[in-house]
Order: structure tokens, then C-alpha cells, then sequence
């Protein structure tokens, strides 16, 4: 069979072929026996079918026919790969299609599935409902127990993709239907025949009630969390109810039409009735506020209109699995699904107090009680997440402190669970959704990037989606000089994460030999500092380590260790999101000093393949943006940047920014940029260039380096060119050394330059440069040209101007004349 | 709600869909601008892009953690299950679906099993029930031997969805309802 499934998929079926195939299969499934023949061609045309490259129409009387084994076949087998097939092919065009036997019966779930696969009409899935509707409303059917719980979950996948196909009366309705599942579910187990009987014999069995999961008899009504032998229609119910409440709870509210006033004289005229009820029970005092009466006594809530009645039973449902959840289950798959539900419940909570304010008073004191039973418990971390946003959202209602929630998700989450791949994704979603809000309210957000860090760290290629859309609000003037420096540290805290957990795992005496160095380095009390600080939870003590040096040395093992390699492919996106955002807040002496951590930091990177050369292509681009954005920036700088361009051995091991320091300098060295720039300062500088000129070409490249790129060498020859179109008398010393260079060339080869096609730019460069500067002013105006030409702003140039006034009167007055 | 159920194949070679099901049509376009056939066409290139990108994220994840993968044979499921990497991945809007989405994946060998939800969908739940739906997909399918089943007994796993995932819906199961629902699929693929 493996073999003809590779072989239907690897060829294209003739279409002859499977003309005779459906013809086959038509005669299989005609009659009302069906054996293994049929199945199995069924299965095979499913197979093809799913397997083409474009989406087929099936012969009519095949299509009909399958339909007809969908909506009435007793095989299940037969309605579930009709229903596959259907859903492979085209459906017939313009034809109306029966999904059910008839109109007054819903569709089984699999002709459900078809229907919804097909995306019907609004009205077709409006009637739909209206089938499901009275399905759950009248008698119980005939049908087997889980013909009707199918009901829920079709009704949740209406709601989802068009939810305007359910009425008022259809969300009334249901409500109200909810309400008696949830609350009222029945809380004996399951009799063991349903033999539709309307009594019992005396010797049948009593089921006897429902259970918790610890094994105790259950003292109140039913929930998820409770077992039983076998289980009452309304129990599924219940399950089914739970499982789709809070998509009801949110889409239902925000698609309701009920307008907030209708809402308001609703309670207010109940909590009248209320008060007028309760004059012959003890004087409960009737305060100022109208809602704290509706939601004092459950058993008033009978008044409430289902929708608000509904949101009271949630409230309760959600009160009774947190309660629920406290117990220890004797299954461990039950306690998992004892946090899914703690989730769920803590969600649903935060839903309903956000539609009924006056809830979060009676919400929060189990919320926090719940925070208490969990908090020091890591292995329900991701039940705390909900907590949170609770907390975020309501905490200020009730005037809590959530300090120590933030201290949890902010601090010890990623400090400890940093390699729980679920965890981070949660936390971080959970950090975008609510950006604004913690902007505002939590201070020690913007502080904690060390720890977010981990996240990244541990696993870049999951979550440095996240972090592209984090790190614009975690760049403050205050913090940003050390993020810098946390970025390019990334792969280090890599390895350092690795090594951690290698340490908590590894005895501390390996006698296998195997030792790592790394390993030996992260636990030496002499580097703990080090390792320490990379470790740390919050920004502020310290932009980064004296001994970097030191560090990379201790990590060179970990260069090739894949994770580590994964992190610093990340990087470098990271840092251009990082310069980005840092040119909109940055003034001008932080941009001075991320300068200088560029200059500095090009050398002290850990020595990954291809990193120190990625991260410089970044350091380059965004040096120029910095530079261009504030030009008076490389007159602050020029010591240290001529410090930099002025020592040779850059020109060959930082290529690419030694290249970009160089223009940066011969393009905005200059008066127009800076009115503080002297002739003594374009003169030093021309002399520190020119000297590293002279270096570069007069012999070859020092050992273990490569030949000097050619734009090291064109950008030195540009730059000198350009400074001496400002400070004229430095002209001839250009002039001369171009052409010398010239003279030396023609001979052939050089030492410096190994590459004939290389040599000759270089060649060309340079004489037009020469014959650019045999004329001065020209030289001036080309290589140093005046604001104004750089940046053209024709429409509020005054001589350009003119044109286009004039063109506009003569238009307007041609108009006036037609007129 | 679940969007889709995908079983794909998570190799080096490339990612083939072994089995499908969109539980939730996307309506990207609006209706009338494309045929049923295109639709259906531009349906099929979107599961593909989501294999290929968990194929991409299993390969960074197996590789980071630098595990062996061991040979498991079949009737050793539950080891293979236990040995399986899981993880979650974000797809931004627009990539490629109009909304965010989130998916889950668990890789057990060369297969990958993939759970596609709303972003706000509780994942603990989708990460549980996710898991549930492989084991019993190793057990009944007998994936992990050769001649693979999974492709011509598609309508096993479309009983095992209608009654673990039906119609989408990510249910809260105890153990006994859980029971109870597999008793009801045992009884379907004994036939």
C-alpha cells in the first residue's frame, strides 16, 4: 500500500484514468452494502485528490452520491471520508447543497465540517443556527449522546468567522442555554444505560455523585475538573460550554448592539426592585452605589438579563476552579489541565471585570490569594502570566502594589526559566501586548533588558521577532550607552547561559578529563566578577566589563558551539533596530559618546566567524547617519577619530570602518559643517591621513594581512583631495603624491596591490582627482559643495520660485479670461 | 480556536504536507475577488510556507541543542514522544497569514506536527491537547515505521480531530472525559 501511496503522488493521474476511477468508485458506493473495496478506493481517491496540484471538480452523479453517504449514511466511516473527499473538490456552482436529511434535523459534524469549509452565505449559516438553536432547545434527540455536542463547537466557529450570522434571539438563547450547563449541570455521575426509560427499576444501580480530582466526593456543582464513572449529557455540556466561554464571553459583548445606557437603566431599575425586595430581610444599608447591590446575593441574580446573568455564572465557574485547582490530582495529565484551567479561569475573570467594573472588588481578593499559592512555585509560571495582566489592569482600581509581580515576570522569570522556549514566548507576547501600559506604570521595565536578554540569548531564531519590536521601547538616553554594549555582549551571555546550566548539571570535579576550559573559567573564583556581571538582572551598574579582553579569551571554545552562532546572526538586526531608534532620542553628547563605543567596541568583539565583520558593516552605515544628521559631531570627535584613522594597522584589520571614519572625516571637516573648524585642525588632520597614505603604498602589507582593499586607498586619496580644496596650499602636496603615484604605477606591478583591474581604479581615481584639483575653486565647489547644492529646496528657493509663481498667475488669469 | 492541524514532514530535504486540516476558512480576500479554485490554490501555498518555517525552526532548535537524533522503531512511540522537541513559533501579520498567529509544534523524528492558533488562545491547553493528538497518531498510524499509513488513512485522523479538536475547539479534558472521547476513536479504527 506505501508503495502505490509514493506512487500516486509522484506522477499526475491521466485524466482518463481517473475518469474510469470515479466510475469505479461510483458503482462501489451505489448500493447499500458497502465492503473493503469501497473503503479502500475511497481512501485512494482521497488520496489523489489531496495530492493534485490544482483542485479538481468531481463528475455530478459522484458528487450527489457522495453528498447523499455524508448527510445519511449510519457508517461513520463513510460520512467521514465522504466528507474528505467533498472537501478536496470544487463545490458544485450555482446549485443549493443539503447538508442535513432534512430541515428540521442539524447536520452530523461532518457535513458541518463541509458546510464550513465551504464558507456559506450569512444566511445559510444564519439558518444553521437556527437548526442548532432548536436542536439543544427541544427534546432530546435520538440520536447518540454526541450528536449534540457538536452543537458548541460549530456555533464557536460561526462566531469566529462571521459572527453576524447569529441573531439576538440566537445569543439570547444561548446565554441563557450556558448558563444552565455551567451552573446547573447535574452532579451524579452518569447512569450506566440510557435506555431513554422514564424510571428506574428498584435494583438499578444508584451512579452515586461526582468526584474531585484528588479522589473526594465532590460538595459543589459541576465543573471540568470533576470525574465521574461516566458522564450526563449536561456534564459534556458543561465541558463543551467551558471550553468555548471565554470567545463567547469576548466576542458577544464587543458585537453586542446593547448600548451602555440601555445597560445602566437596566441595573439601576433592578437594584430599585432589589432594595424594595430585601425591606424584609436585615436592613442591608442601600449604599450610593447602584451596581455593589446587584452583584451582593447570587440568588438575586435571577433578575439579571441573561447576558449580565451569564457573566455572574462565569464569575463563579471560574471562582470554583481556582478553588478546584488547589487540590493535588492523582493524574499527572490532570494536573496540567488543573493549569490550563487556572489560565483559562484568570483570563475569564480578567474579561468580565473589565465589561462590570464593580466585579474587580470581589475578583481581586481570590486573584491575589491565588498569586500567593503560586508565586514561589516556578513550575507555574505560566499560569502567573495572566495574574499579571490582571494585575495590570485592575490592580489600580484596588489600589494594590504589583511591585512583586513585576519583580517576578521582569526578574526572576528570565534570570531562571530563560530556556522554557513556551515560557518566553508567552512572556514576550505578553510584554508587546501591553507595551503602552508598562511604558507608564512600570518603572523597572525599561531597566531590565539584561534579564530579556536571556530570552534571546538562549534562543535568537524563536524570539528575535519579538525583540524587534521590543528594543525601540527599552532605548532611553540613560540606559542606552550600556544596551549598546549588552548587544554586542549577546554571544558572550550566550555562552555564558550554556556554561550555567552545564555547571548545575556537570559534577564539579570531572574526572572524565574532558574539562572545559570555559566550564573551569565560569566556576574560578577569580573570573566570577565577570561572568557575574553578564548574569545581571538590571541595568545601572554599569555600562560593561574593564576586562573584555580577558572574557573573549575565557569564551574561546564556545565560538562554534551552535547556539552561540545562532545569537550573533541576530545581532546585527538587532543593532540597526538599536540605531534607529537611538536617533530620535539621542542628543547630541550621547550621540558623542555611542561614537566612541563604536570606535572602541570594533576591536573587542568575541571572535565568531564573520561577527566582528557584520557588526562593522552596521557600525559603518549608522556612523555616516550620525554624521550626517549632526556634522559638528566630527569636529567634537576629530581627536579621536583621528586617532583611529591615523593608526595604519585599522586600514587592514577594520576595513570597513576605518573606510567610513576616513570620509567622515573629508566630508565634514570643514567650515560649512562646523564654524569651529580651523586650518590648524583641516592641516592635522591632513597630515594624520596622508601619513597613513604614504604607509599603505609604499610597501607591502604587514604579515598575516591581506593587501589593502582598494577604497581604503581611494577614500584616503578623496579625503585628502577634499581637505585640501578647503586649505589651498595643501593642494600641491596632494598633487604630488597622485602624481608620483602615477609614475610608480606604470612600471606594473606594486607591492601593495595585487590586483591589476584594483590598481587601475585606484589609477583612475587618482587622476581625476589630480585634474579636479588643478583648478581650485572648481575643486572647491565639487568637493566641498555648499549647502544649498547638497540639499536642494527648490520650492522655497527664491530664484527657482519665480517660475513656478509665474506659471500659476498666468493660469489663473487665462482661467479668469475664459471665465 | 484551533486554525489548522498539519502533519509535515520536518527532514533537511524539504517539507511535503502529509496531512491537513483548516478547521477555520482565513477570509484574506474579500468574497467574489477570487474563485473557489484560487482560494483553495492560495489555502494550500499558506500551510506550505507554515511547514517550511517550522521545518526552519526544528532544524535551529535540534541544532542549538545539539542532540542526537536516536533511530526509534516502531513500538517504541512513547520513547520517540518523550524524545520529541517542541516549541512555538510567532507568525507576524501578513506572514503569511492577515492576522498574527501562533504555532505550536511538536517534531518527533522526521515528522512534524503542527497546531495553528489565535495568538490569544490559551497554549497550554493547544501544547496539551497538541500532544495528545501525536501520541495517539504514533500509536494508531504507526508513523514511525516504513510505508508510512498516515497518507491513506487520513480518516482516522480526521475522527480522532472530530472528537479531540472538533470542529477546532480545544477542549478542557480530565482524564476521564479524555477516556471516555478514545474509547469512542478505538472503537472507529478497529473496524
Amino acid at each position: 500500500m506505501g508503495y502505490l501511496a509514493d506512487r500516486l503522488i509522484g506522477m499526475e493521474i491521466q485524466d482518463a484514468e481517473l475518469q474510469k476511477f470515479y466510475g469505479k468508485i461510483l458503482k462501489l458506493i451505489q448500493g447499500r452494502e458497502f465492503g473493503h473495496d469501497a473503503i479502500d478506493s475511497l481512501q485512494r481517491l482521497h488520496l489523489i485528490l489531496s495530492a493534485s496540484k490544482y483542485t479538481r471538480m468531481l463528475p455530478p452523479e459522484l458528487q450527489e452520491r457522495l453528498l447523499a453517504l455524508l448527510v445519511s449514511s449510519p457508517i461513520e466511516q463513510l460520512q467521514v471520508l465522504s466528507s474528505a473527499v467533498l472537501r478536496e473538490t470544487l463545490p458544485p456552482s450555482g446549485q443549493k447543497v443539503n447538508y442535513s436529511q432534512d430541515s428540521s434535523n442539524p447536520p452530523n459534524t461532518h457535513a458541518a465540517a463541509l458546510m464550513l469549509s465551504q464558507t456559506a452565505s450569512r444566511d445559510d449559516l444564519s439558518s444553521l443556527c437556527t437548526q442548532l438553536m432548536r436542536n439543544l432547545e427541544g427534546r432530546v434527540p435520538e440520536g447518540p449522546v454526541h450528536s449534540l455536542t457538536h452543537t458548541l463547537p460549530i456555533l464557536n466557529t460561526i462566531l469566529t468567522y462571521s459572527p453576524g450570522s447569529l441573531t439576538e434571539d440566537h445569543v439570547t438563547l444561548l446565554n441563557k442555554k450556558l448558563v444552565d450547563w455551567l451552573r446547573y449541570a447535574s452532579t451524579q455521575q452518569g447512569g450506566g444505560v440510557s435506555s431513554g426509560g422514564f424510571f428506574t427499576g428498584p435494583r438499578s444501580r444508584q451512579p452515586g455523585p461526582i468526584g474531585e480530582l484528588d479522589g473526594t466526593v465532590s460538595g459543589d456543582f459541576f465543573t471540568v475538573l470533576c470525574v465521574g464513572q461516566t458522564f450526563t449529557e449536561d456534564q459534556w455540556m458543561n465541558v463543551y460550554s467551558f471550553s468555548m466561554l471565554r470567545h463567547w464571553l469576548l466576542t458577544s459583548s464587543s458585537g453586542s448592539s446593547i448600548n451602555a445606557t440601555a445597560d445602566v437603566a437596566n441595573r439601576l431599575q433592578l437594584s430599585l426592585s432589589l432594595s424594595l425586595s430585601h425591606s424584609t430581610d436585615d436592613r442591608s444599608e442601600v449604599d450610593g452605589s447602584v451596581v455593589s447591590m446587584v452583584s451582593a446575593t447570587s440568588s438575586s441574580s435571577r433578575l439579571l438579563p441573561p447576558k449580565e446573568r451569564l457573566r455572574e455564572k462565569a464569575f463563579q465557574y471560574c471562582q470554583r476552579i481556582i478553588e478546584q485547582s488547589d487540590r493535588k490530582a492523582q493524574k499527572r495529565a490532570d494536573t496540567e489541565l488543573q493549569k490550563a484551567c487556572l489560565v483559562e479561569a484568570v483570563c475569564i475573570l480578567n474579561c468580565v471585570c473589565v465589561e462590570d467594573m464593580s466585579l474587580v472588588y470581589r475578583a481581586f481578593p481570590c486573584v491575589k490569594a491565588l498569586y500567593g499559592r503560586l508565586s514561589s512555585d516556578l513550575s507555574y509560571a505560566r499560569v502567573l502570566l495572566p495574574i499579571a495582566q490582571f494585575y495590570l489592569n485592575h490592580g489600580d482600581t484596588v489600589a494594590v502594589d504589583c511591585e512583586c509581580v513585576w519583580k517576578l515576570v521582569l526578574g526572576r522569570f528570565p534570570a531562571e526559566l530563560y530556556n522554557d522556549s513556551f515560557l518566553a514566548h508567552e512572556l514576550l507576547r505578553f510584554l508587546r501586548q501591553n507595551l503602552e501600559n508598562l511604558s507608564l506604570r512600570v518603572p523597572q521595565y525599561t531597566n531590565a533588558f539584561p534579564n530579556l536578554f536571556k530570552f534571546l540569548a538562549w534562543d535568537s531564531p524563536a524570539v528575535v521577532d519579538d525583540f524587534i519590536d521590543l528594543l525601540p521601547s527599552l532605548v532611553t538616553p540613560g540606559t542606552a550607552v550600556e544596551l549598546l554594549h549588552t548587544l554586542l555582549d549577546l554571544p558572550c551571555l550566550s555562552s555564558t547561559l550554556i556554561l550555567q546550566l552545564r555547571s548545575a548539571f556537570l559534577p564539579i570535579t570531572d574526572s572524565s578529563g574532558r574539562g572545559l576550559l570555559s566550564l573551569e573559567a565560569f566556576r574560578s573564583p577569580n573570573y566570577r566578577g565577570l561572568f557575574l556581571f553578564l548574569l545581571r538582572e538590571e541595568a545601572g551598574s554599569g555600562d560593561t566589563i574593564a576586562r573584555l579582553n580577558k572574557l573573549h579569551e575565557l569564551l574561546a571554545e564556545a565560538v562554534s558551539w551552535p547556539r552561540v552562532v545562532q545569537c550573533a546572526q541576530t545581532v546585527p538586526i538587532l543593532l540597526h533596530v538599536y540605531f534607529n531608534t537611538v536617533v530620535k532620542v539621542a542628543d547630541e553628547k550621547l550621540l558623542e559618546q555611542l561614537i566612541l563605543v563604536l570606535l572602541e567596541r570594533s576591536s573587542l568583539l568575541l571572535n565568531i566567524h564573520k561577527y566582528a565583520k557584520e557588526i562593522h558593516r552596521v557600525f559603518s552605515c549608522h556612523l555616516l547617519r550620525f554624521c550626517k544628521l549632526r556634522p559638528s559631531l566630527v569636529v567634537d570627535q576629530s581627536h579621536e577619530l583621528l586617532e583611529f584613522a591615523g593608526t595604519t594597522a585599522n586600514a587592514y584589520s577594520r576595513e570597513d570602518i576605518f573606510t567610513h571614519v576616513v570620509w567622515v572625516l573629508g566630508e565634514h571637516l570643514s567650515v560649512s559643517s562646523d564654524s569651529r573648524c580651523s586650518v590648524e585642525l583641516i592641516t592635522s588632520c591632513f597630515e594624520t591621513l596622508e601619513a597613513v597614505l604614504f604607509e599603505v603604498t609604499s610597501s607591502s602589507p604587514p604579515p598575516g594581512e591581506a593587501h589593502a582593499a582598494p577604497r581604503v586607498i581611494t577614500s584616503l586619496m578623496s579625503a585628502l583631495s577634499k581637505l585640501a580644496s578647503r586649505s589651498h596650499d595643501l593642494i600641491p602636496r596632494v598633487s604630488l603624491f597622485l602624481s608620483k603615484l602615477r609614475t610608480v604605477a606604470r612600471g606594473g606591478s606594486v607591492p601593495w596591490c595585487s590586483n591589476e583591474d584594483d590598481l587601475a581604479s585606484i589609477l583612475t581615481r587618482g587622476e581625476e582627482l589630480w585634474s579636479l584639483l588643478k583648478v581650485p575653486s572648481v575643486a572647491q565647489s565639487v568637493l566641498t559643495p555648499p549647502p544649498h547644492v547638497s540639499t536642494p529646496q527648490w520650492h522655497r528657493d527664491a530664484n527657482v520660485a519665480m517660475p513656478f509663481q509665474l506659471r500659476a498667475l498666468t493660469s489663473l488669469t487665462n482661467l479668469a479670461h475664459s471665465n | 480556536m484551533v486554525y489548522c492541524f498539519l502533519i509535515h514532514t520536518v527532514c533537511p530535504g524539504g517539507s511535503r504536507l502529509l496531512y491537513w486540516r483548516v478547521f477555520c476558512p482565513d477570509h484574506s480576500s474579500p468574497d467574489g475577488q477570487l474563485s473557489a479554485e484560487q482560494r483553495a490554490h492560495l489555502q494550500k501555498e499558506e500551510l506550505l510556507a507554515v511547514a517550511r518555517q517550522v521545518r526552519s525552526a526544528v532544524s535551529l532548535s535540534r541544532q542549538a541543542s545539539g542532540r542526537v537524533l536516536m533511530e526509534v522503531a516502531v513500538g517504541e512511540e512513547g520513547v520517540a514522544l518523550q524524545e520529541a522537541d517542541g516549541g512555538v513559533l510567532r507568525l507576524r501579520a501578513g506572514e503569511p497569514f492577515r492576522g498574527e498567529r501562533s504555532a505550536l509544534w511538536l517534531a518527533v523524528q522526521s515528522l512534524g506536527f503542527t497546531l495553528l492558533c489565535e495568538p490569544h488562545e490559551n497554549l497550554l491547553l493547544a501544547e496539551g491537547t497538541l500532544r495528545g493528538l501525536v501520541r495517539r497518531c504514533l500509536d494508531d498510524l504507526r508513523l514511525l515505521g516504513p510505508g508510512s499509513e498516515v497518507l491513506l488513512k487520513s480518516d482516522r485522523i480526521d475522527v480522532l480531530l472530530s472528537r479531540l479538536l472538533p470542529h477546532g475547539q480545544l477542549l478542557f479534558l480530565n482524564h476521564r472525559f479524555a477516556q471516555s472521547l478514545e474509547k469512542g476513536v478505538a472503537a472507529y479504527t478497529s473496524k
